[in-house]
């Protein structure tokens, strides 16, 4: 068990030297890029200035790369749209998103897996095809045409707001109505974002029950009597969630992509709508230090799924 | 391992994919869409790009099937055009995601070692990066040109094939053909495109068609988000995103490209995964 | 003349796929008798398996059928129970090891975990009394450490605990009936002569029956004490194992017993029985073995022949067993 963790660490470690590299070379060396902006007479010298305090162009270049690496570290990181530290702009928001994709996740497993676990008790049934079309047509849906549709529909109809953490008129209501309206605004734009999770999350698990089902271990247990929900929801089930846990690593990038997406329909302040607003002021450090965090919390993601991987599965945990 | 094997193996794969009802329609639709992009010119009514004010915001009718939009087009002749401007997207930007999966999965898995970790370590970090917002980054950087947004898509869609090419590598590669290539003294670039990859090819079918149904999505979002198919060529996305801003007045300009994208969409991922099952040999059996 | 503990009669097992009617098991008529051994022995894919799994149901439905037949233990005829009462049978009554112990253990479960569920849920013992019984059934299948051993992972045995470990499961409820698939031929040579002694151990101890599906003719003449031989689905021959061996009334069973090597003979050549076994799906008309048989007439090819009685006890398909020797 040791020996995988240290392992896992050691690429760990060098994927997060690779992600460095690869965001600052994307940023500062493509077209179009702070560099080539310097060279633009019409730029005016005020952000010229800036651009070099940021990534002091007048070094060598590889100098670039490490100073950038420390200012984001230490937080020394500029904005170009009001100057202040990235850091702290994305500190504001990040809650916000994480809340967002928080209650998405919840929201897919907890529906995505027992939709799957069901479909693959009677593969080919009735329902089973349902929930089949049912999950193709959840993955082939643009997120921000639906989530148009839910809203048109929900003010249309029910006249209810929809837009921001919370409605603008508060005052008035008791504290139970405020919590109340919170979570409305909460479960929408979840809801939503839950969509394509839940459609691949439930495809997923089926095809793995169907998988475990398979194996010989199942005709033993029911070899011994066991009654075929026992086989069903211990045997079979806890050997099909264990790939599942993987997963939990590749469900976080999804969710920050998709937050970009559904944070601008909704009006949500998090970090994807500063993100984008970002990529349209051209606001290089922030975009770029977004970039950079969005991947390292994918990696600890999956790291951290992989370490849950390797405690759930014996095989893996006594060597 | 070709030649005859290579006919008789589609016709099976063919056998079991004619059962699946589902991506049957799919193809049906995906055939449709593509005729329809061709046609566009022969079939759109009117000129995707001629602005008319006195009729702008129609509800559909007999005249104007999808109704106008807020300059006055016709909205069923802009999206006619919107088709190719999908299609072309998917299938270029797939190109180039497959072109450059298959390049590095091959590499990695036929030489593996030191060759293979850097590849894969290489693979392990795009993987990290949330690809919308890296695509919608780089497109902002370089200008929304359809051929940037190609581009980009391509370049940030490689990676599930690269793995799947590399797997079926890694497990080809010990092979008696192989073997029996190396010993006659075949060079390792003739082994790997005319010998191993042949067969690898397989789960490359798959991936494909699934990505160009990614490849449709993301452009739409980038549409969504300004930075896609620049107005006024006429894109799905770009007809949905004008609409937003009429959304409650005028349903047709949000519903019916939406919808269209859907359909195309739908009918890709029930192809990809009806290939799937179909090359699949374990869920032959079951119907 | 004792009451038999298993009786099957014309069990007729197919399985419908795409391409056709695979005919596994065809009219199988056997008995087994309170705490003796019988094998049932044959080639791969002779049915033998799939005759072990239809007496416990536990045939996948869809492509598979029992399409008719009777099996009668103690009296009730197994395939009139509903699936809840089968359930009670199963682990309890009659209990089944397969052939790979390393696929057939759950390997996300410990072995005690295993061996105690079948324990409790057919003799309602809590706990902690499942968790001696447990450790008991390990040292009974001489696994060393027992009380260690119990919170093992399938992984972490070797083969052979592994296939101990199986045993243990099936045995903990005491089974009258134990239908044991293969257990050793996954297994080293030195351990599946260890298992063997082992299982005949414990079934002289328990009074218990076994059926030993096998397609090993010494695993037959070590254990056996009743054998039944089995070809393309049917029943070919079937009688006591010393009567088998010596006076062999059928050709196929010639057959397999000249096809093993001798030490003490000198020759140039093996004694294969010429031909193949025929495809499932495409079965020879008439006697299933007549195109490889050396005693083959016309009368061969137009009706399956019965079973003739050789003598009491003794049972051959051939129109020709007279001249079989």
């Amino acid at each position: 068990m040791t020996r995988f963790l240290f392992k896992r660490l050691l690429q760990l470690f060098m994927t997060l030297i690779g992600i460095s590299i690869l965001s600052w070379i994307i940023i500062t060396q493509a077209p179009g890029s702070p560099i080539a902006l310097t060279m633009d007479p019409k730029v005016s010298p005020k952000i010229i200035e800036q651009m070099e305090k940021n990534y002091d162009l007048d070094k060598p270049i590889y100098q670039q790369y490490f100073l950038w690496l420390k200012k984001l570290f230490t937080g020394k990181l500029y904005s170009f749209k009001d100057g202040r530290p990235v850091l702290e702009k994305i500190g504001e928001r990040i809650w916000n998103t994480l809340l967002l994709n928080l209650v998405a996740t919840l929201i897919i497993f907890s529906l995505a897996i027992p939709l799957g676990v069901f479909s693959a008790r009677r593969p080919y049934s009735f329902l089973d095809n349902l929930g089949t079309f049912g999950a193709y047509l959840g993955l082939s849906i643009p997120g921000f045409w639906l989530a148009y549709l839910v809203i048109l529909a929900t003010v249309k109809l029910f006249g209810y707001p929809v837009l921001g953490l919370r409605s603008f008129v508060i005052e008035g209501l008791s504290p139970p109505e405020i919590v109340l309206d919170r979570i409305w605004h909460l479960m929408l734009p979840a809801s939503i974002m839950a969509i394509h999770g839940i459609a691949g999350l439930s495809r997923y698990t089926r095809s793995s029950m169907l998988e475990v089902i398979r194996q010989e271990y199942i005709r033993t247990a029911k070899s011994k009597g066991l009654p075929e929900e026992v086989v069903y929801y211990k045997h079979a089930l806890r050997n099909a969630l264990l790939p599942i846990i993987t997963l939990f690593g590749f469900l976080i990038p999804g969710l920050i992509g998709g937050s970009i997406i559904m944070e601008s329909v909704f009006a949500w302040p998090g970090i994807g709508r500063l993100a984008y607003q970002a990529v349209l002021a051209r606001d290089y450090p922030v975009v770029m230090t977004i970039l950079t965090i969005s991947a390292v919390l994918t990696l600890i993601g999956n790291f951290i799924a992989d370490l849950l991987y390797g405690v759930a599965d014996p095989r893996i945990r006594y060597q | 391992m070709k030649g005859n094997g290579t006919t008789s193996q589609l016709k099976l794969v063919w056998k079991y994919f004619k059962r699946n009802r589902l991506a049957i329609g799919g193809l049906a639709i995906i055939i449709v869409i593509f005729f329809v992009a061709g046609t566009a010119p022969l079939l759109a009514p009117y000129d995707p790009g001629k602005t008319e004010v006195s009729l702008k915001l129609k509800p559909p009718s007999l005249k104007h099937f999808l109704g106008t939009d807020q300059l006055g087009r016709d909205v069923f002749s802009r999206m006619l055009y919107g088709s190719r401007i999908s299609l072309s997207v998917g299938f270029v930007a797939v190109g180039i995601s497959i072109f450059i999966g298959v390049l590095v999965g091959a590499i990695a898995g036929y030489y593996g070692r030191w060759v293979d970790s850097l590849l894969m370590r290489l693979v392990d970090v795009m993987f990290c990066f949330p690809t919308f917002f890296l695509i919608l980054t780089v497109v902002a950087l370089l200008g929304p040109s359809i051929f940037n947004i190609m581009v980009v898509i391509g370049l940030t869609s490689w990676m599930g094939t690269a793995r799947f090419v590399r797997a079926e590598f890694l497990s080809l590669r010990e092979r008696d053909f192989v073997q029996a290539a190396r010993a006659l003294g075949v060079n390792d670039r003739r082994i790997i495109f005319r010998h191993i990859l042949p067969n690898a090819l397989a789960p490359v079918f798959v991936t494909a068609t699934l990505d160009v149904a990614t490849a449709i999505l993301v452009e739409a979002g980038l549409s969504f988000l300004g930075f896609g198919v620049q107005p006024p060529a006429p894109s799905w996305g770009n007809i949905l995103t004008e609409g937003r801003t009429y959304i409650f007045d005028a349903w047709w300009l949000t519903v019916f490209p939406g919808l269209a994208i859907l359909l195309t969409v739908l009918s890709f991922n029930l192809v990809g995964e009806g290939l799937r099952d179909s090359l699949d040999p374990r869920l032959r059996g079951r119907r | 003349m004792t009451l038999p503990l298993l009786e099957v009669r014309s069990l007729t097992t197919h399985f419908i796929t795409e391409e056709g009617i695979v005919r596994a098991v065809e009219n199988v008529s056997f008995e087994i008798y309170p705490g003796e051994i019988l094998c049932l022995v044959g080639e791969s894919g002779c049915g033998k398996s799939v005759t072990g799994l239809s007496i416990l149901k536990l045939i996948p439905i869809p492509p598979g059928q029992i399409v008719r037949g009777e099996i009668l233990f103690n009296g009730r005829d197994l395939l009139k129970l509903t699936e809840k009462e089968m359930e009670r049978v199963r682990g309890n009554e009659i209990s089944m090891i397969f052939q790979e112990p390393m696929t057939s253990l759950n390997p996300v479960f410990t072995i005690g975990d295993q061996i105690m569920e079948a324990i409790q849920l057919h003799q309602r013992l809590n706990k902690k009394e499942a968790r001696k019984k447990a450790i008991d059934m390990l040292d009974r299948v001489k696994i060393p450490f027992p009380e260690k051993r119990i919170d093992s992972y399938p992984h972490q045995l070797s083969g052979g605990m592994r296939q101990r470990a199986m045993i243990a499961m099936a045995l903990s409820c005491q089974p009258k009936l134990l239908i044991a698939d293969e257990p050793t031929t996954a297994l080293d040579v030195t351990i599946q002569a260890e298992v063997l002694r082992l299982l005949r151990e414990i079934q002289r101890e328990m009074g218990m029956s076994v059926m030993l599906i096998t397609h090993d003719l010494g695993v037959v003449s070590e254990v056996g004490d009743r054998v039944a031989v089995m070809y393309a689905g049917r029943l070919v021959e079937y009688g006591p194992v010393e009567t088998i061996f010596h006076e062999m009334r059928h050709p196929y069973t010639k057959g397999l017993l000249e096809s093993i090597p001798q030490l003490e003979e000198k020759r140039n050549r093996l004694n294969a029985i010429p031909g193949q076994v025929p495809d499932p799906m495409n079965l020879p008309e008439g006697c299933k073995f007549h195109p490889r048989c050396y005693l083959r007439v016309e009368e061969c090819r137009k009706e399956e022949p019965p079973l003739f009685e050789v003598k009491e006890g003794h049972y051959s398909r051939c129109l020709r067993w007279r001249e079989c020797r």
